[in-house]
């Protein structure tokens, strides 16, 4: 069967699934109905991040003193807030997106079932991406709180924190789940850390991009720094018009892997 | 003991297959944090007026650098504990088919032990190989300190496998890592000395089996560490690995035996 | 008689995996209210056929029509109206049975409402009213197979997809299950079973086809096939391992044919007796002897020469 000669195959290959998303909504539904029961899960996520930005409070801020912040002298605990609050989006997004998903397609066959009703793949996918979104913007939510609560907000602006990271949520939990998609066993799964802990580190989190010197174009290529960059603008209520190019790459990125996710989910569950 | 050296055994063969995950867990990731935090972080520091009195005189990346040596087994060892050994009793039930053969539960325990020891050894190792590139941590006393790190690997692999033994799924663990090993990693005197937290919270780092270690790891690479101080740091995580094993022998035989 | 918005047609259907033919240009037709079987061992196609039917399988070549609709284009229309239970129950071991209903109810768009309401109705009808709160995993297989039919009902399907029912169920929960598909049946839905039980297929399917390797290699009602394949009844004799093949030539003219297998003879003949006693008449005198109703699986083993469940 010629693809060429045959219209319908041929739609195929123009990426239907990504259009073909009505009720995402229902996977969200589930996941509602999973968490109702053990909440706790959800609530305990939030205390990594907030261990962190303790700690650096209480301990690290007083060794290092005020850090220049795109112009403005900050103390170095509010200098890092936005960077911890952006890093633990991303990895909100990418532990909801990959283990989790890993589990249901190969092990409890979750999505299986689904697939039998009028549900699609995009909607899986889609549905997926959505909860891991709407569970990291309850974090990003109470961590704004907790920051506001310590005195550490320097703008009223910091409210445009939360949407920033609802985009850093969706641009990761997409990419994690396209990469999901391709992963053979949990061993695979270890090298995940090896992706994550490098953004971590090196997306401006810690200290002003200028640090890095000549190398400061390496930083440009995470993906993680356009939102760390959006969520400490929002905080110092500094906005210029970089703020579209980093908004730019989060959804761009968010596009390829929803489309990338649902189109292997169809090829690994629809054999 | 030879038993125990058969379970040990198939352990190696499992290791030999995940070799390039051990590899990035005992150098890849050490790496990035040097560069991350001992570098990064480090010339932020370095430029603070007080910093280098608050640090007992080293430079903050010799300071942070030699907590790795400590922090790292602990995260390996503490995990291989967890899920892992998990598996044994749960998912693929290798313990019980371990134990219809001549092998008793005390042979599974001693077994793990040297599983986890195994591991913490290479993550230790790893860690000490990437350190000795740097003029601020190069010493014969690494050698020592990746004794140190396996010492406090164990001190958290056997407690919590221990724990393990009693658990029939592995919803606590995720708690035990937010709630037990992370605030170790961030407030037990590996980022900054414990005298700058709060004196309430002081004397709760001072009974982590993570601030022993980093202590003495601190101590072996940099030197100024007294030898009595020394002695009850050892004692310390001694106390830990020789009470998580004794506890293990319990909890794998009742697990094992009924 | 094909109707164009029959349950199933299917003509010259094929599905390949990659060099493996699993399916091999068959015909099929499901007419409205029928119960048709796919009967055959495993790795005969019948689930690979099941999943293109059920539009989770993309056809490889061929034509496939579900109430007139192509699975390719209009897959979500299709799945609709229909209900799946398949082989492994696939049941969602995160939710509560009731919970597990109601979002797959949810799935079909009914409203939350009517969702709950349809979910107690059908777990009313599985008799497991009193386990609605429990986990699944909690539940024994046979109670895990009623909840995924309970699941499979939940739309009201047109069309029920049944792929192996009862593998792996004890005949207590076996015949607690035919029970229910019989009242189901008896309700006008229409029903696609797959199966490698003989008694399974005789006791739910008007009409079924015979699988083996991707082909069908037969067709027909129960009853039709077993007239039209075998003789009413079967004499199966045993002389010990090794040697009934020596005594076939003993039976020349007994009964209608004689199959030999490793550890006995099948004599199929009109009357079981009659041929016993014309064993005995001829001094041939076997270790054992039983006489019982020809079955599928005496089609089978006509139509393939080998047995149905190895």
């Amino acid at each position: 069967m010629s693809v060429l000669t045959n219209p319908a195959a041929a739609t195929r290959i123009v990426p239907a699934v990504v259009f073909d998303v009505r009720r995402p909504q229902r996977m969200i539904e589930r996941s509602a109905f999973v968490y109702r029961r053990s909440w706790l899960v959800i609530v305990t996520g939030f205390f990594e991040p907030l261990f962190y930005l303790l700690s650096i409070r209480i301990g690290l801020s007083a060794l290092v003193g005020d850090v220049d912040a795109g112009g403005v002298l900050v103390p170095y605990d509010q200098f890092v807030a936005p960077g911890l609050m952006a890093a633990s989006a991303m990895n909100g997004a990418v532990f909801d997106s990959t283990m989790n998903v890993f589990f249901k397609i190969k092990v409890s066959k979750t999505y299986d079932a689904v697939l039998a009703t009028p549900m699609s793949a995009g909607d899986v996918a889609v549905g997926e991406i959505g909860f891991a979104v709407i569970r990291g913007a309850l974090y990003s939510t109470a961590f704004m709180l907790t920051m506001w609560g310590l005195g550490m907000v320097q703008s009223p602006w910091i409210v445009m924190s939360v949407p920033a990271c609802i985009l850093i949520g969706f641009a990761f939990a997409s990419l994690g789940m396209a990469l999901t998609t391709y992963m053979r066993s949990w061993e695979d799964f270890e090298y995940v850390p090896a992706l994550t802990l490098p953004l971590f580190l090196f997306s401006a989190t810690f200290y002003p991009i200028s640090q890095y010197g000549n190398y400061a174009w390496a930083v440009r290529l995470s993906p993680l720094y356009h939102g760390v960059e959006l969520v400490r603008a929002a905080n110092l209520g500094q906005w210029d018009s970089s703020i579209f190019g980093h908004v730019a790459v989060l959804v761009g990125l968010t596009a390829v892997g929803i489309a990338v996710a649902s189109r292997r989910i169809e090829a690994l569950l629809l054999t | 003991m030879t038993h125990a050296l058969h379970v040990f055994e198939r352990d190696v063969v499992f290791l030999r297959r995940i070799w390039k995950a051990v590899l990035l867990s005992a150098v890849v990731q050490p790496v990035m944090y040097l560069l991350g935090v001992g570098i990064g972080v480090g010339s932020l520091v370095d430029r603070g007026a007080d910093s280098a009195d608050l640090l007992g005189g080293v430079s903050y990346f010799a300071f942070y650098a030699t907590a790795l040596l400590a922090t790292t087994p602990m995260f390996v060892g503490g995990q291989e504990a967890l899920w892992p050994t998990l598996d044994g009793f749960m998912w693929s039930n290798s313990y019980r088919a371990m134990l219809a053969t001549p092998i008793s539960s005390r042979d599974v325990v001693i077994g793990q032990l040297f599983r986890y020891a195994l591991r913490c050894v290479v993550t230790a190792a790893g860690v000490a190989v990437v350190l000795a590139i740097f003029d601020d941590t190069r010493s014969w006393g690494l050698g020592l300190a990746v004794l140190v790190g396996v010492l406090t690997g164990l001190a958290f692999a056997m407690p919590f496998a221990a724990w393990t033994a009693t658990r029939e799924g592995d919803s606590s663990f995720p708690a035990i890592i937010r709630f037990g090993i992370i605030p170790m990693f961030l407030f037990s005197g590996a980022f900054y000395p414990v005298s700058q937290l709060p004196d309430a919270l002081e004397p709760v780092a001072w009974v982590t089996p993570l601030w022993h270690g980093v202590e003495l790891c601190r101590g072996a690479v940099l030197g100024g560490l007294g030898g009595g101080m020394a002695a009850l740091h050892v004692a310390v995580l001694l106390a830990y690995v020789v009470g998580g094993t004794a506890a293990c022998m319990v909890t794998f035989e009742r697990r094992l035996r009924t | 008689m094909v109707g164009a918005q029959d349950p199933v047609v299917a003509r010259q259907l094929v599905k390949k995996f990659d060099d493996f033919v699993a399916v091999d240009q068959i015909d099929v037709h499901v007419a409205p209210g029928e119960a048709f079987g796919f009967l055959g061992p495993n790795g005969a196609g019948k689930t690979s056929t099941m999943r293109m039917i059920g539009c989770i399988s993309p056809v490889s070549s061929g034509e496939l029509r579900i109430f007139g609709l192509d699975p390719e284009a209009d897959g979500r229309k299709i799945r609709a109206r229909m209900g799946v239970v398949p082989q492994l129950d696939q049941l969602d071991n995160e939710l509560t049975v009731m919970e597990n209903l109601v979002i797959y109810g949810r799935y079909f768009d009914l409203s939350r409402r009517d969702a709950r309401a349809k979910a107690a109705e059908l777990l009313d009808f599985v008799q497991l009213t009193e386990r609605a709160d429990s986990k699944v995993e909690p539940l024994s297989g046979g109670q895990q197979r009623r909840v995924s039919i309970a699941r499979s009902l939940i739309n009201d399907p047109d069309l029920l997809l049944l792929d192996e029912p009862t593998t792996g169920l004890d005949p207590q929960a076996r015949h607690v299950l035919w029970d229910r598909l019989y009242m189901l049946k008896e309700r006008g839905a229409t029903q696609i079973i797959t199966t490698h039980f003989m008694d399974e297929a005789e006791q739910l399917c008007d009409r079924l086809v015979v699988m083996d390797a991707g082909k069908i290699v037969a067709e027909g009602s129960p009853q039709g096939l077993i007239a039209e394949h075998v003789r009413r009844e079967v004499l199966e004799v045993r002389f010990g391992h090794g040697r009934n093949e020596e005594q076939v030539e003993k039976l020349d003219g007994i009964g209608g044919r004689i199959e030999a297998l490793p550890d006995r003879l099948l004599i199929y003949a009109d009357d079981g007796e009659a041929a016993l006693s014309e064993l005995h008449r001829r001094e041939v005198v076997p270790e054992s002897s039983l006489i019982r109703r020809s079955s599928l699986e005496d089609v089978f083993l006509k139509l393939t020469g080998r047995t149905l469940v190895e």
